[in-house]
């Protein structure tokens, strides 16, 4: 009699925190609804339709007439492969530098703190910044990098960073390789130091050398977080177009798939192109983390603290 | 004689990580104290230091006003987004229901689509509400990218809070509102540091939104006012006054992180891995 009372109070309870739960949460519903949800929807709706920028009330539904001009355009498959590139090289690069900038703060040495700090600047910087930064610094007649390959002898004569289309992607990708190392430095980081000493101990007197150890213990076991934070860059990656826009000015040889939307939205006034293209980034993207997903054997463990 | 070889090598390697971070900052600072024709013959540091770019760059171009920008801009941001994340991180991190895990997921998701995706969409929201090349505009739109992460990451502090506080709470007869404001909101104080310092780096640094729903230098927020800047002459950018707006807009940033390290790395860790 009193238990089952007292469970009746505990399920009223629970659910009076219920109702407080969704109350507590309707203001960021709403709010996500509005600024993600209705925009969201909007652009798919408009990829379905000619909408031109001057009047958007004007737009009839087309089907999927856009979608076709998109996949039949040659400079939107010369996107999509700058981008894919783009964020497989930048985010294998930053994996593998990542790793060993994380690797040497691992250790303890004095003024390891300043260290750390300062491999944070880069991430702090605004992309736009540092894309101009390093535009300066590859400046065709007056940048610093031709200027110290010359005085090296690497090269004979000054090269056109920005402006040649196959040296601007690899400008590119080295801009966001220096802007995103820190992030992946310190995940990884922070995974290194949760490793326990003892595997290492054991290793040692077994006989195993650093870089056995590293492939045989740290890499397996830090394999999870790993895998994370490259998806994190990858997402990132693949949405690219500050880095671009600044460093390249959206020629159409070296443009990444969220430039190619803005252009036709924006530039060529055809909105219902530009949100096609749009909707079909996003369906790769929703594609490739899928995918990524499945192969990696990644799980985001959303429930239970 | 090898642990002396190895120190050495070891020190030798935490120096290039520290060239590869900061060689980008440092070469922008010397640039932007070399004036005239000295900026064209590159040298490892400004042979005669002068601080014209600095003043340049506030009396020919409005970036003050640019600065005022991104500072209301991303001030409301953060305002906006801690005081909406509070109450949905207490639900989402202190109360289990139904479709829970579902929202998380939505949210993470939300936060990985691309901002191109809502462009068009936005921009007819911002038209059709009156906004258009107004401040409001990029406060509005840059909750798309602050709201999912602040809730995300708000959560997770807030469930790391000890449940006997709040159970304390309750049996006392606090309505979940009370618990929220006098119990978790105290705790909370470095969380909402660490996420606030995080959104607004993300609402700093927003540049699509900002380019497209502006129109006039004087509503530029400072990525597109660095962006855009150009000189008398159509043909040369004028790079010393584009590298002094450069380290303007850097160096506080930069001293954040110094102080706030630990707290950023704290923040981003929790973020990507605890999700």
């Amino acid at each position: 009699m009193v238990t089952a009372s007292h469970r009746g109070g505990a399920s009223v309870l629970a659910r009076q925190r219920a109702r407080a739960a969704w109350v507590f949460l309707l203001p960021t519903l709403v709010g996500i609804a509005l600024v993600a949800g209705w925009p969201l929807a909007r652009t798919v709706g408009f990829s379905f339709t000619d909408a031109r920028l001057t009047d958007l009330s004007a737009a009839r539904f087309v089907g999927l007439e856009s979608f076709l001009s998109v996949l039949e355009d040659p400079d939107w498959w010369t996107a999509v492969w700058t981008t894919v590139r783009f964020a497989l090289v930048s985010v294998l690069l930053e994996s593998v530098l990542g790793m060993g900038i994380a690797l040497v703060l691992h250790r303890r040495f004095a003024g390891r703190g300043l260290v750390r700090a300062a491999v944070l600047v880069p991430w702090a910087i605004p992309t736009v910044v540092s894309a101009k930064m390093w535009a300066w610094m590859f400046h065709d007649v007056y940048g610093v990098i031709n200027a110290v390959l010359l005085r090296l002898g690497l090269l004979s004569e000054p090269l056109a960073w920005t402006a040649e289309p196959s040296l601007a992607f690899w400008a590119v990708v080295m801009v966001d390789v220096w802007k995103a190392t820190p992030f992946m430095a310190l995940l990884l980081l922070a995974a290194l130091q949760l490793l326990p000493e003892d595997v290492y101990e054991a290793a040692r007197l077994d006989g195993a050398g650093p870089l056995l150890a590293f492939f045989r213990i740290t890499l397996p076991l830090v394999k999870g977080p790993l895998m994370v934070a490259a998806l994190f860059r990858l997402l990132d990656a693949l949405r690219v177009f500050d880095v671009f826009y600044v460093l390249t000015g959206g020629g159409s040889e070296t443009q990444p798939m969220a430039g190619y939307a803005r252009q036709w939205m924006f530039e060529f006034q055809e909105l219902g192109v530009g949100s096609a293209a749009a909707t079909l980034l996003v369906l790769l993207i929703a594609l490739l983390t899928a995918v990524y997903l499945v192969l990696g054997r990644v799980r985001l463990d959303v429930g239970e603290s | 004689m090898t642990r002396v070889l190895r120190r050495v090598a070891f020190a030798g390697l935490v120096a290039l990580v520290l060239l590869y971070t900061l060689f980008p900052f440092y070469w922008a600072i010397a640039s932007s104290l070399t004036t005239g024709s000295a900026l064209f013959e590159p040298r490892p540091w400004p042979a005669h230091p002068a601080w014209s770019n600095y003043t340049q760059v506030f009396a020919q171009q409005p970036f003050a006003r640019n600065i005022l920008n991104s500072i209301l801009v991303s001030s409301g941001v953060v305002g906006l987004s801690l005081l909406l994340g509070v109450t949905a991180a207490h639900s989402l991190g202190r109360v289990s229901f139904r479709g829970r895990r579902t929202l998380l997921l939505a949210l993470l998701g939300v936060s990985m689509f691309p901002q191109v995706a809502v462009l068009s969409g936005m921009f007819e929201l911002v038209r059709g509400l009156g906004l258009y090349n107004t401040l409001p505009a990029l406060v509005l739109s840059n909750l798309v990218l602050t709201l999912p992460f602040t809730v995300w990451l708000l959560t997770t502090f807030m469930r790391e809070l000890p449940v006997e506080l709040e159970e304390a709470a309750v049996v006392d007869g606090a309505t979940p509102w009370m618990v929220l404001t006098r119990v978790f909101l105290p705790l909370l104080g470095p969380a909402l540091v660490t996420t606030g310092l995080l959104a607004f780096i993300a609402a700093w640094n927003e540049f699509l939104f900002a380019l497209t729903f502006t129109l006039t230098d004087a509503k530029r927020t400072v990525p597109v006012a660095i962006a855009l800047l150009s000189g008398g002459s159509a043909y040369e950018l004028p790079w010393g006054l584009i590298m002094a707006a450069s380290v303007i807009v850097t160096v506080p940033l930069v001293l954040l992180v110094l102080v706030l390290q630990r707290r950023i790395v704290a923040g981003l860790t929790a973020g990507a891995l605890k999700g």
